[in-house]
């Protein structure tokens, strides 16, 4: 953003300040994930610099908590179940929010406010409610402490994230699309697979992801819902660092970052290809 | 408002030989009997809608928005339900055949394209929905790119194409899987003038080639007069009148037809004497003129008499002898001249009226007008059309 010729003195201060400002922001938002990355390198088992890190002695650096935790049961497995009760919870958040989506979208659908409203109080009513209110619910009907219970705990968690994206990509929808596979000869079920879904896609994969992360980094419903057994990362993570403050934690986060911006990465450059095949930018 | 009284069919060889009902209900291609339509149960969006639609035809319902012509096309294609009435394709009726399941192209305003596929894929879909054969999906497809002339763009997606080359596009995939009624709901309404001319072309040359029976929505009533074979002219959810272009333009069957199709001159009075085919009106200014009932009623009715402007002769002086065959002739003043090159449309004052129009050609012979001048007017009592009030 250049400043026009014809800024005034003050406007110009203020410029640079502003970014300033912007900088500072952005410092404070990444910094802390990008001071871990270094530390999860730490030749001993402390949370700061030591002397030899910061005079950048190879001696300071290993990968000691990597070792640890790739070959540590416990954390495996806790990844393990997190990428379980991610994968499956996503997928059927992910088809049921898409269904309700387009039914609450249709022109025929009464109390359409009042169904939404239900689909997205998960997001709104504190989640220490809902976790403790599914305790309770899962207990009578023995689901606590299983891996279906989490499944369909954080199912819940997520439909309101697929619901809220499938809807907004459903309202730039333009129905006459469906009309005019109808007028083709196309029945309801081909049209819906054949021009609804492929043009509503963007919209269910990033809700999708939404529901992904949701799942994959929620502690409270896990604490409350699970067992020993149903472990999940995020629950490991916090009792390492209550109980052991080992930094092999500062390694599964800086994988775990990693991890994410790969995935983003993949999904944005997924979204730009289909936005091009859609013909919505000029190639 | 007058309904037209006349049978719709008074251009269809099955009325000649006046066959027993059946049959005659047989040769009709498409027809609306009764068809009522209401979206609140209250209030009739379309009333006692009838028409016969010949095999082949050309048929457009003209009228402004909201007069019920849009809901009626989607009641033939399916997309609404009659309230009340039968809609019947090639003598079946089809009121609870589901829109995939009628085999009627449709053309809509916006295109519709699936901006997900290609051309060539747009138009395969309603063949691939159909079972076709790879190899007659390409035959079909290639053929039907080649009468919309858009050969070379097969492998293009919707955004990359022009307004216009979509609505070939579109046009094409009504016609692709060779469907005997297409339907038309203001298409060319998206394009600009120019365009929208060669279009209009195009798609008669496509219709007159084909033999495809149409039915076309517009409000445009230059397009509704260029393309038609008969038109139904609707407002307030009735059929005004339904004739082909020439006697719509040219003998209005009501003043909302008047007034809808091409410009007119409307004149206010009360009917003082009826003459065997003329009639004597005498206007809220004062003057008397004479007129060609069409939809008065007798000594004492109210009457908008319909004046084209292009049927107003300016005389050059009271001596002109064209003043022979002119029932009417009035002194006027000019108002307005505005030039638009081949003609020259001048706002004159005449009988009380303001506004009243008058076109005259930019030829020969013509001398130009000035504003404030005195002239004299004249018209025939046969192009002054007596219409309701």
């Amino acid at each position: 953003m250049a400043i026009p010729s014809y800024a005034t003195r003050s406007e110009r201060i203020w410029h640079y300040v502003f970014r300033g400002l912007c900088a500072l922001i952005f410092l404070f938002l990444i910094g802390p994930l990008l001071i871990i990355i270094p530390l999860s390198f730490n030749a001993e088992p402390y949370f700061t610099f030591t002397r030899e890190m910061l005079s950048f002695d190879p001696a300071g650096y290993s990968w000691r908590w990597y070792e640890d935790f790739f070959t540590s049961s416990r954390w495996l497995n806790s990844i393990k179940n997190s990428f379980i009760i991610g994968i499956c919870s996503t997928l059927l958040a992910t088809v049921l929010g898409t269904l309700a989506a387009l039914g609450l979208s249709s022109r025929h659908m009464p109390a359409r406010g009042l169904f939404m409203a239900l689909l997205i109080s998960p997001m709104i009513v504190p989640l220490i409610i809902s976790a403790a209110a599914m305790f309770f619910f899962f207990s009578k009907i023995h689901l606590a402490q299983t891996y279906l219970g989490v499944i369909l705990a954080h199912t819940v968690l997520g439909i309101p994230f697929v619901v809220i994206t499938v809807t907004a990509t459903l309202s730039s929808f333009d129905t006459t699309l469906i009309r005019a596979a109808h007028s083709l000869g196309a029945s309801p079920q081909r049209t819906f697979f054949k021009v609804i879904l492929p043009l509503v896609t963007p919209g269910v994969v990033s809700g999708a992801l939404f529901a992904f992360i949701t799942s994959f980094d929620e502690v409270v419903v896990v604490l409350f819902v699970a067992g020993p057994g149903q472990r999940t990362m995020p629950i490991q993570m916090w009792s390492g660092i209550r109980e052991e403050i080992s930094p092999t934690i500062l390694a599964v986060a800086t994988l775990l970052v990693i991890l994410s911006i790969l995935l983003l990465t993949t999904l944005e450059l997924l979204r730009r290809r289909s936005e091009r095949l859609r013909g919505m930018t000029p190639s | 408002m007058t309904q037209d009284s006349t049978p719709i069919s008074d251009a269809d060889p099955a009325l000649a030989d006046q066959g027993s009902p059946s049959s005659e209900q047989n040769e009709y291609f498409a027809r609306f009997v009764n068809v009522q339509k209401s979206y609140d149960g209250v209030e009739l969006v379309v009333k006692d809608f009838n028409l016969d639609i010949n095999k082949g035809e050309f048929i457009t319902l003209l009228g402004p928005s909201g007069s019920g012509k849009t809901t009626c096309l989607m009641m033939m294609a399916g997309f609404e339900t009659p309230t009340h009435g039968q809609i019947l394709l090639k003598g079946q009726p089809i009121n609870d055949l589901p829109p995939h399941k009628r085999g009627i192209g449709m053309v809509f305003q916006n295109y519709a394209l699936f901006p997900h596929m290609t051309v060539a894929e747009n138009l395969a879909f309603p063949l691939e929905v159909r079972h076709y054969t790879k190899e007659q999906i390409n035959k079909s497809v290639a053929r039907a790119l080649a009468m919309v002339r858009l050969e070379d763009f097969g492998d293009r997606r919707p955004a990359q194409l022009s307004g216009g080359q979509q609505q070939r596009v579109a046009l094409a995939r009504a016609l692709v899987f060779e469907p005997d009624l297409v339907l038309m709901d203001e298409p060319l309404g998206a394009l600009d003038k120019n365009l929208r001319e060669e279009m209009q072309y195009e798609i008669k040359r496509i219709h007159a080639s084909l033999g495809v029976t149409m039915i076309y929505v517009t409000h445009d009533q230059s397009e509704a007069l260029t393309m038609s074979d008969r038109i139904a002219v609707f407002n307030d959810g009735v059929v005004q009148q339904l004739a082909d272009p020439q006697t719509l333009y040219e003998s209005p069957a009501n003043a909302f037809v008047a007034y809808f199709i091409g410009e007119n001159n409307r004149l206010v009075g009360d009917v003082v004497e009826r003459l065997g085919d003329q009639c004597k009106v005498q206007l809220d200014s004062g003057e008397t003129v004479l007129a060609k009932p069409v939809a008065v009623g007798g000594i004492g009715s109210r009457t908008t008499l319909s004046l084209r402007p292009e049927r107003v002769a300016v005389l050059r002086d009271s001596d002109d002898p064209r003043r022979e065959g002119l029932q009417n002739c009035f002194t006027a003043k000019v108002q307005e001249v505005i030039y638009l090159g081949d003609h020259l449309r001048t706002r004159i004052a005449v009988c009380g009226n303001e506004e009243f129009v008058i076109k005259t050609p930019n030829a020969e012979g013509h001398h130009a007008l000035r504003p404030g001048q005195q002239i004299e007017v004249g018209w025939s009592s046969d192009d002054c059309h007596a219409l309701d009030a």
